[in-house]
């Protein structure tokens, strides 16, 4: 099996499924020629051509659009928003047409549309380069959202997003491109070639959409978790020497509601991370479902932490990440607690 | 300081609202017959003349007059005047059901007919058509029964949508019409996008769409023109200036110191502004435009300019925003009405076959209206399923929407 990085993952996904389908066709700003400003479609262009991977226009309304009729007739889009912070001139298109597309017309148009964005913070971006936005999707009925945590899902979910016949929001979390994040940026960055995740088979595979994986079993907590969290949460739990089971949600929707509960059952403890702005995040969601079907089971008030409620600032970005020591201080008020 | 310039805010008002004389002298009119029609090859910059003139064929003595005359049969002009004629009939008798409470909504075409009509008939079955809301000319053409679009409007059990959508927001997979959202203007770049594709596939079919003048505002319009002009995508780009956006005139869409088609030159791409109300003009300015298109000559903005001779929709008054009288002064007349003189003219129609025709049609919506209301009306008779209401939101139905289902069947008992 191979080593890659996240980066590299995403672009052998594209490459088998370029490969596989000649419907399959990759288009967004800078993508081609220049192989995307994370390099993720690197090399695909010559590979391809210049009709399967396109440059686009700047215009994110223009690039959902056309890649929603290139899906009505026939192909497979896979479209590139360079940060899902740029994602908005594009959300009408996303949450009236791509995702209502087969509702309004019973089944009979549908657009089988993926639309990968990098999100997240955690690399000096300032409040145009950081953004998590998947609670704004998960609100809209008919697109999945979907968003990995490491090389080996990303290749494998993004393989299952563009087979997948609904449209898919794929996020990114850009803080891990190039290897694991805990949440401390003092300490030297750590390969994925040295993270087991970094093993990634060069062929194709997929990883089921829709299901959420135990990312380490445990007895004490659930830590509830997506993205670079999962990294950041594990690593606080072990801080603190807790035997934490710790879930990588991977699908925010359809949730896998089964997995997460099922842990809570056990456990009895819950924490919800995630970097987004805490308010009607999508933290609130879990939260609400873990309480409804969990109620019984629970010693302690439910856990939620996430990103200040402020648009995410550019100097004071370790104060506003949701690092370790906001993560423990509320694993420990959890523990604390009943 | 007396002529000093200063700014000043301007906010366009239109020749005439209630009680006002009409006036119509804004629009630029050119006599049938005067514009030159030039190789489809033409560069997007050369077509500036044809964007800012008027495309005419048919003079005020009913005949087809010069360049653009598209020397058709009589025959196709007879099924031109069928389907449109159909389409006004269907239209007046679904706003009468809608009147009297039988459907919630509906939307008139009337005095638009020719745009939907001929170009769908100067078309190839296999181009694509991506409608806005008053397009229904387009489904006569490709012949969905009108039982099946009646079933749409009543939401009744045969409904095409399931009950998920307003009347009118129709579509037809098999006739290669697109879903109408009901949000304006968002079909546009999507036909581009779809264009795209034919080309990637090395197909030469074209994709067709419509827009009004006042929707061409939207940020849509713009990604559609960029987008259609950087890929040379083969579409035609039809922007339909029916005048009025509900109370708002075309002035406050752009309208009143350029012509909408003349948008078109300044992204690139071929303009040609039509008398949407000439069947013969928009037949033979589809054609134009979709040779262009197939052979490669890329993309074409089509302005049609015609009006609105009806209200917006069933729950819009004009005669709170513009003159009662307006349509009677209109200079581009009606179009069911041009093309019947048309070929009187030519002396392949009379006034006694039309008033023939119009009683067969007549005939035939009432027929079909009997069997649609068989399969119920939005409140009488059999009814969708509720449990409908779950499916298609996405191809298989998650678990969260199951257990809602579930919620909701308890809840009905």
């Amino acid at each position: 099996m191979a080593r890659m990085n996240m980066i590299q993952a995403l672009n052998s996904a594209m490459d088998v499924m370029l490969e596989r389908d000649p419907g399959v066709v990759v288009l967004g700003e800078d993508v081609g020629y220049f192989g995307g400003v994370f390099r993720t479609t690197d090399g695909l262009q010559r590979k391809y051509g210049e009709h399967r991977v396109l440059d686009t226009p700047i215009s994110e309304l223009g690039i959902v659009a056309a890649s929603i009729g290139m899906a009505v007739n026939g192909l497979r889009p896979v479209a590139e928003i360079q940060f899902a912070d740029y994602i908005y001139p594009g959300y009408d298109q996303i949450v009236s047409e791509l995702a209502r597309l087969r509702y309004r017309s019973a089944g009979e148009f549908y657009a089988p549309v993926t639309i990968r964005t990098p999100c997240g913070g955690g690399i000096r971006g300032g409040q145009t380069h950081s953004q998590s936005p998947e609670a704004i999707f998960a609100h809209v009925c008919g697109v999945k959202v979907v968003m990995p945590s490491n090389p080996y899902d990303a290749k494998g979910l993004l393989i299952a997003a563009i087979e997948d016949d609904d449209p898919v929001i794929f996020l990114e979390p850009k803080r891990l491109y190039n290897g694991p994040f805990d949440g401390d940026p003092g300490k030297p960055a750590v390969p994925w070639s040295a993270h087991p995740r970094g093993e990634v088979p060069e062929g194709h595979y997929t990883v089921p959409i829709s299901k959420a994986q135990i990312v380490r079993a445990g007895r004490d907590v659930t830590i509830i978790a997506y993205g670079t969290m999962v990294h950041v949460a594990e690593a606080a739990a072990l801080s603190l020497g807790l035997d934490a089971e710790v879930i990588d949600v991977r699908t925010i929707s359809p949730l896998d509601s089964e997995t997460l509960c099922e842990s809570v059952r056990r456990t009895g403890r819950c924490l919800i991370v995630h970097e987004a702005t805490r308010f009607g995040g999508f933290g609130a969601e879990i939260s609400a479902t873990v309480q409804e079907q969990c109620f019984w089971h629970l010693q302690a008030p439910i856990g939620r932490v996430g990103g200040w409620d402020t648009p995410y600032p550019h100097a004071f970005e370790w104060e506003y990440f949701p690092g370790q020591k906001r993560v423990a201080m509320a694993l420990e008020a959890i523990m604390s607690a009943g | 300081m007396a002529n000093r310039l200063r700014t000043r805010l301007h906010v366009p008002q239109p020749p005439a609202r209630p009680g006002d004389r009409t006036d119509f002298s804004y629009l630029k009119l050119q006599p049938a017959g005067t514009q030159p029609r030039p190789d489809v090859k033409v560069s997007a910059q050369a077509t500036l003349p044809l964007a800012t003139g008027l495309v005419r064929v048919l003079d005020d003595d009913h005949r087809a007059v010069g360049a653009w005359d598209p020397h058709v049969e009589p025959e196709v002009l007879q099924a031109g005047l069928r389907h449109m004629l159909m389409t006004r009939i269907f239209d007046e008798r679904m706003q009468r059901t809608q009147r009297q409470g039988r459907i919630s909504f509906y939307m008139r075409s009337h005095g638009e007919e020719a745009v939907s009509v001929a170009q769908a008939m100067a078309l190839r079955p296999g181009d694509m058509l991506f409608p806005s809301y008053r397009n229904q000319g387009l489904y006569m053409v490709r012949g969905r029964p009108l039982v099946d679009l009646m079933c749409q409007l009543l939401s009744n059990t045969r409904d095409m949508c399931k009950g998920r959508q307003l009347p009118v927001m129709y579509h037809w997979r098999q006739g290669k019409i697109f879903s109408i959202s009901g949000n304006l203007a968002t079909q546009f770049p999507q036909a581009v996008g779809w264009a795209m594709a034919a080309a990637i596939k090395g197909e030469d079919h074209v994709a067709s769409t419509w827009i009004g003048e006042g929707s061409s505002a939207e940020g849509d319009f713009h990604a559609g023109m960029v987008f259609a002009e950087v890929y040379q995508a083969p579409v035609l780009l039809n922007i339909v200036n029916n005048q009025w956006a509900i109370s708002t005139f075309q002035g406050f869409a752009g309208g009143e110191r350029s012509t909408f088609a003349a948008r078109g030159p300044g992204y690139g791409v071929a303009g040609v502004r039509v008398d949407g109300n000439d069947f013969l003009a928009v037949y033979a300015v589809t054609q134009w435009a979709a040779e262009r298109a197939r052979k490669g000559g890329g993309p074409t903005l089509i302005e049609h300019v015609t009006y609105r001779a009806s209200a917006h929709s069933t729950s819009d008054d004009p005669s709170r925003y513009r003159p009662k009288d307006e349509y009677e002064h209109w200079p581009l007349g009606d179009p069911v009405e041009r093309l019947k003189r048309h070929l009187i003219a030519l002396g392949e129609w009379s006034d006694e076959r039309h008033q023939k025709l119009a009683g067969e049609l007549e005939e035939e919506v009432a027929v079909a209206w009997r069997e649609a209301t068989k399969y119920g009306t939005l409140n009488e008779g059999p009814r969708l399923d509720p449990d409908l209401m779950f499916e298609d939101v996405l191809k298989d139905m998650p678990e969260h929407l199951v257990r809602q289902r579930e919620q909701l069947r308890a809840e009905r008992g």
